[in-house]
């Protein structure tokens, strides 16, 4: 049976996730755990949670039937799922408003967070400022040359940003230092993970606060076309764009999933985010998951063009649904990735983030060959602003 | 009997306490950790912790963060890092224990890991982010092969947890005497006190405590807490300040001296 909607008691997808943490923190992943639990049961907090979601990050977001897109490319038909359009400008907000809302309910008066992008960071300091909570995120300082806009807004909302020199300075290093901030401060810090990764029950509930996105397209494609797509598309970093989108279609054996990892300057050099397609299995922050290291087991360094797919893991269900085979991964270059964002943009009026445009770019390749009365929907997790200097960069000299 | 439960053993017999120290193996080179750590049991070390370098050190602070960056640009890998301990164990029997993140055994693979470490002489094993629950995956070869698999208490572990980890603890106990990452607070003796007080009606194995003791002083005052003492960060920074310049073995031995005469100083006599 493909579908398995929950990981075993100690979170495991397969062989994949569990709980590799040190013991100063487990304690509180077991609290966090049961408060979690506590907290799905709940109906208070399911409303409230639902409440913000559309009252404060303006959900539902739209299913925008791409035409013009569509058109030229000649196959089936696209649907963009407009995760940009949330407040914050990401599909981040939905699980830090998930999260800072257990916060809450545990009484913690302080987060935590990393970013890689940004967008998670300012998506965590805003749901801090939101509920007026302390907030301290960590971001590689290659990270916060690349995103500057991001640093100023997180400082805008109150939060103090603190710079990461280790490593290649990017996301990885600023969880690693998140996660030596939390054992520090465990006792009264609630550490946000912006993605589907880290140790159980991280993996688990990013996904459930983020599958609010799969649900919402669910309920608009059956009502704009009668019936399921044929395939889903979304990049993947840590995976929780992707997992938030195919998670209520996983029991659907006739919706195919895509997840589109970043292959940087190709796979056949070392500068590429791509852990499943080129990666082997591992342990790092807290899960089991397939993993960018050498041959010894050191962790290497991850390298993308769009900041917040700079990470040389990914989330263990994606591991697991690869393994099993009911979800396929594919990489794509920085230079399609940088072609599709100016595809779209030109063709739809919609600039993406550098992520989305990953699993824009891997639908321009593939649709064409499909049949025009098949549907595909593209998860568009975040909106372009912020990458304008990168692809000024980028197209330097090209045009 | 293995040699950590020996040494605990005679070391109990003459009122003594452990003196457990780590460093970083390969940091600066593993030529030199060779030469270290009989340099250090001459100054009265009693048990050896060898940390095997990792990229990404979650538990560890700044100190030994630079220390395994160190260690790994000169190319120290699990494989020779075994190879220096069976070289080791020409001569010497000083306990020695491995410390480090479960990547680099996965990726070495558990089974060969827990044959060539044991064939290697290495007498213990603690690693950093295997907790009870995923332990199995390691221990199902590691404890046929007799190597001891040294579990970690917290101060935020509670008394229930606390006795399901001891239940399948061998060698020692290792009390992290503050919350945080190793090598960044001091320890609060009146906490250690009481949580190693719990600790011993809980288990007959020896409890040593470590994460925050940098000097002699330190040392001093924890000693008398438990069975014996950890000392890493402070270690390590004198060896990455000296680096491979002349006078570090010295300067590692006369660190050791002093921190082994601090210790007996503070419990000489206590039964």
């Amino acid at each position: 049976m493909m579908k398995r909607t929950q990981p075993d008691r100690d979170g495991h997808f397969g062989i994949f996730g569990g709980r590799y943490a040190a013991e100063t923190l487990m304690p509180a992943l077991l609290e966090l755990e049961a408060a979690y639990r506590a907290a799905r049961k709940d109906t208070a907090f399911k409303k409230e949670f639902s409440f913000y979601l559309h009252e404060y990050a303006g959900r539902e977001t739209p299913l925008y039937e791409a035409r013009r897109l569509t058109e030229t490319l000649g196959g089936a038909k696209i649907y963009l799922k407009r995760e940009d359009m949330n407040h914050t400008g990401s599909h981040k907000i939905n699980n830090t408003l998930g999260q800072v809302l257990l916060a809450r309910r545990m009484g913690k008066k302080k987060v935590i967070a990393e970013t890689g992008a940004g967008q998670h960071g300012v998506a965590t300091a805003t749901t801090a400022a939101l509920f007026g909570m302390e907030c301290r995120i960590f971001m590689g300082e290659e990270d916060i040359r690349r995103q500057a806009h991001n640093v100023f807004r997180m400082k805008i909302l109150g939060a103090e940003v603190i710079p990461v020199a280790a490593g290649t300075a990017t996301l990885k290093d600023a969880m690693n230092e998140a996660m030596r901030a939390w054992v520090s401060s465990v006792r009264d810090a609630f550490y946000v993970i912006g993605t589907t990764a880290g140790p159980h029950p991280y993996p688990v509930m990013v996904r459930d606060f983020q599958s609010v996105i799969g649900r919402e397209a669910r309920r608009q494609i059956l009502k704009k076309e009668g019936r399921l797509p044929d395939l889903l598309i979304a990049c993947i970093g840590g995976g929780s764009n992707a997992l938030g989108l195919f998670h209520p279609f996983l029991g659907d054996p006739g919706v195919a999933m895509t997840g589109v990892e970043a292959a940087g300057k190709g796979l056949d050099t070392t500068l590429h985010a791509a852990s499943i397609t080129a990666g082997r299995v591992g342990v790092l922050h807290g899960n089991k998951t397939y993993l960018l290291q050498d041959e010894h087991g050191q962790v290497r360094d991850a390298y993308a063009i769009a900041a917040g797919l700079d990470y040389p893991g990914v989330g263990p269900e994606h591991a697991w649904l690869h393994d099993t085979g009911r979800a396929r991964y594919v990489a794509v270059t920085d230079e399609e990735a940088v072609e599709a964002f100016v595809a779209l943009s030109r063709q739809e009026g919609i600039i993406p983030a550098l992520e989305s445009a990953h699993a824009v770019a891997h639908a321009i390749r593939t649709v064409s060959a499909m049949a025009k009365d098949r549907i595909v929907i593209i998860n568009l997790s975040g909106r372009g602003d912020k990458d304008a200097e990168t692809i000024a960069e980028s197209r330097e000299g090209k045009e | 009997m293995g040699r950590i439960e020996e040494r605990f053993t005679a070391l109990n017999k003459e009122g003594r306490k452990a003196f457990v120290a780590y460093l970083t193996a390969g940091d600066p080179n593993l030529k030199t950790t060779a030469e270290l750590i009989p340099a250090l049991e001459a100054a009265g070390v009693n048990i050896i912790e060898v940390g095997v370098p990792f990229s990404d050190p979650t538990a560890d602070g700044p100190v030994i963060q630079a220390a395994s960056q160190r260690a790994l640009k000169k190319g120290a890998t699990l494989e020779k890092i075994l190879a220096m301990i069976a070289g080791l164990r020409r001569f010497s029997g000083i306990p020695i224990v491995l410390f480090g993140y479960y990547n680099p055994i996965l990726s070495y693979g558990p089974e060969r890991f827990a044959g060539d470490a044991a064939a290697a002489g290495v007498d213990g094993i603690l690693v950093v982010d295997l907790p009870p629950e995923e332990a199995d995956e390691l221990r199902r070869y590691s404890d046929p092969a007799g190597l001891a698999f040294i579990t970690l208490i917290a101060p935020t572990t509670d008394p229930k947890r606390a006795r399901k980890i001891l239940q399948g603890a061998t060698g020692f106990v290792y009390y992290i005497s503050v919350t945080g990452v190793t090598g960044t607070a001091v320890p609060r003796p009146d906490d250690v006190r009481q949580d190693v007080e719990r600790l011993k009606k809980m288990t007959v194995l020896p409890v040593a405590v470590g994460f925050g003791i940098s000097t002699p002083a330190q040392a001093a005052t924890i000693a008398p807490l438990a069975d014996g003492v950890v000392v890493g960060s402070a270690l390590v920074r004198l060896i990455g300040e000296k680096g491979e310049s002349i006078g570090l073995i010295e300067n590692a031995f006369s660190f050791a001296e002093e921190i082994r005469r601090a210790i007996d100083a503070a419990t000489t006599g206590t039964p």
